[in-house]
């Protein structure tokens, strides 16, 4: 099993989770976060103050999937959220030792 | 003397928008702070509701518009409304009940000290707020009523014209800001870090507020219903809407936005011109007041950032820079055909009474920045201006308040 966390642009987020329930993916937990990568931030002005906005709204999707599908789920992320512009953000791909359906005790991929 | 009806239930009307303002100005500064600070900054101003209603009912109103002594204040017969009656008071409300005049009065003197809490946002003591209200009302705000309005006072006798407050609440507000931003220091950070307004949808609700309210502020100071009225209100709109184009316009020039905090800001700084010439000036002088009120106030903020004082949330560049506008544009504007007991300004052949009104506009700088100073000058030395580094860290909503606007 692995667990797949994607930070993307907030906009795209109904776009990305249409498609990944289309290819079967059940659940998924989101997060509104900010921050910066090659991107960097913004200015943005106020009465002539200006000030450097360095951490950017962000959308984290974690979701985890057994081995055989995280190919086609990150190709899937990849597909949707891109726009091809700077600031796209990032997948990162992990192990995940053991899951557990709390309801009823189910383990493993039987729990996802 | 009879009383008007009609004329009462105007001032009654007018005295209701004019309290709304103060709530209003509340939402105005508290959505442009952070968010740990919003119910310190919202509090500032609507207390005011409290502690000077009861400053007014007690003295205040006595001092400012009570029987002159020596043409700088009133005298203290009418201390806790005593002969402030049901009938009307042919001074100051030839047709409404003294009474009915004395409340909307009050408003005024209640908005005014609350003006001043934008330039020391993010860091001032409470308990010492509180002191600094009762004093700022008593030896500012109350004589400069009295020289502006009062009967006998001085600045009324020389023939200046103030009809809603330009000098008595905005020129005195806006100075003593300065003063208290000179002497409160700027904020820990100020220059360093990140202090964007965190709740502009707020500071727009409360621009509108003060819109909606100011019609009664200059509508009303008409004492009643009718001509007179009708010219405040109608120049009033113009002049807003004039500045909240104009300042959005030259941002947009020179900053490449087009700002919801630049368009209500210039609402404000439009309504804060307009206010002493309203019952003076017709409605093409009012669109060019309000034009020039916002590219002057756009000017006068940028500035601030070049001197390097940190008055939080532009009172001098709005309320001191536009109600000094105001006051020069009202020797300028006024005419004779608007209001028969004014006066013509310079564009209607009168050169004398551009030099008036500057004469009161830099009699309203000095005493009030004077005044303010050594108030606050002796607040810091017996009670302490600003809150700790620690509670300025953790904002004023926990500190001073025990309280968080928002919980999540």
């Amino acid at each position: 099993m692995k667990k797949i966390e994607a930070v993307i642009k907030p906009f795209k987020l109904d776009e990305v989770k249409n498609a990944l329930t289309k290819i079967g993916i059940q659940g998924m937990t989101v997060t509104e976060v900010k921050g910066f990568g090659r991107q960097r931030g913004h200015t943005e002005v106020y009465r002539g103050a200006e000030y450097k906005i360095d951490f950017l709204p962000k959308i984290k999707i974690e979701l985890i999937t057994p081995e055989e599908m995280v190919l086609q789920v990150i190709e899937t992320i990849e597909r949707t959220s891109k726009t091809g512009k700077i600031g796209d953000g990032k997948i990162f791909v992990s192990p995940i030792d053991e899951v557990i359906r709390i309801r009823t005790g189910e383990r493993g991929k039987d729990a996802i | 003397m009879k009383v008007d009806t009609g004329d009462t239930a105007w001032i009654f009307i007018s005295s209701a928008l004019v309290m709304l303002m103060t709530p209003g100005l509340a939402l105005f500064y508290g959505g442009m702070v952070r968010s740990k600070n919003v119910l310190g900054t919202i509090m500032q101003s609507f207390i005011a509701l409290g502690v000077i209603t009861i400053q007014w009912v007690l003295y205040g109103y006595s001092l400012a518009f009570g029987p002159d002594i020596g043409h700088v204040i009133g005298g203290l017969n009418w201390i806790g409304l005593r002969g402030v009656g049901l009938e009307p008071f042919p001074d100051y409300s030839a047709t409404v009940p003294h009474q009915a005049f004395m409340i909307f009065q009050m408003m005024f003197a209640v908005i005014t000290p609350a003006l001043i809490t934008g330039a020391i946002a993010e860091r001032f003591k409470f308990k010492t707020y509180l002191v600094f209200l009762i004093l700022w009302a008593t030896f500012v705000y109350d004589p400069l009523a009295h020289w502006v309005w009062g009967v006998g006072g001085w600045i009324r006798n020389l023939g200046a014209l103030d009809f809603a407050g330009g000098l008595v609440v905005h020129v005195s507000s806006g100075v003593a800001a300065l003063a208290a931003a000179l002497t409160v220091g700027k904020r820990k950070g100020y220059g360093d870090e990140p202090m964007p307004p965190h709740n502009l949808t707020m500071t727009l609700l409360g621009a509108a507020l003060l819109w909606f309210g100011w019609f009664g502020f200059n509508g009303g100071s008409a004492v009643a219903s009718g001509g007179l009225a009708t010219n405040a209100f109608v120049v009033t709109h113009i002049s807003t809407a004039s500045a909240a184009l104009s300042w959005m316009m030259v941002e947009w020039a020179y900053r490449g936005n087009p700002t919801v905090l630049g368009a209500a800001s210039g609402a404000v700084a439009g309504l804060v011109a307009i206010t002493p010439a309203s019952g003076f000036v017709g409605p093409v002088s009012a669109i060019l007041i309000g034009l020039a009120a916002g590219v002057a106030c756009y000017f006068a903020i940028n500035l601030k950032n070049r001197l390097g004082y940190d008055d939080s949330l532009d009172v001098v560049g709005v309320h001191g820079v536009g109600g000094t506008w105001g006051a020069l544009a009202t020797g300028l504007f006024a005419s004779k055909a608007i209001n028969p007991s004014g006066n013509d300004g310079l564009f209607f052949g009168n050169l004398s009474l551009v030099g008036i009104q500057a004469l009161s506009v830099i009699s309203a700088w000095i005493y009030s920045f004077t005044v303010t100073l050594i108030i606050l000058k002796i607040l810091d030395l017996t009670m302490g201006l600003r809150v700790s580094e620690e509670h300025e860290i953790s904002g004023l909503d926990i500190s001073q308040h025990g309280e968080a606007g928002y919980s999540f």
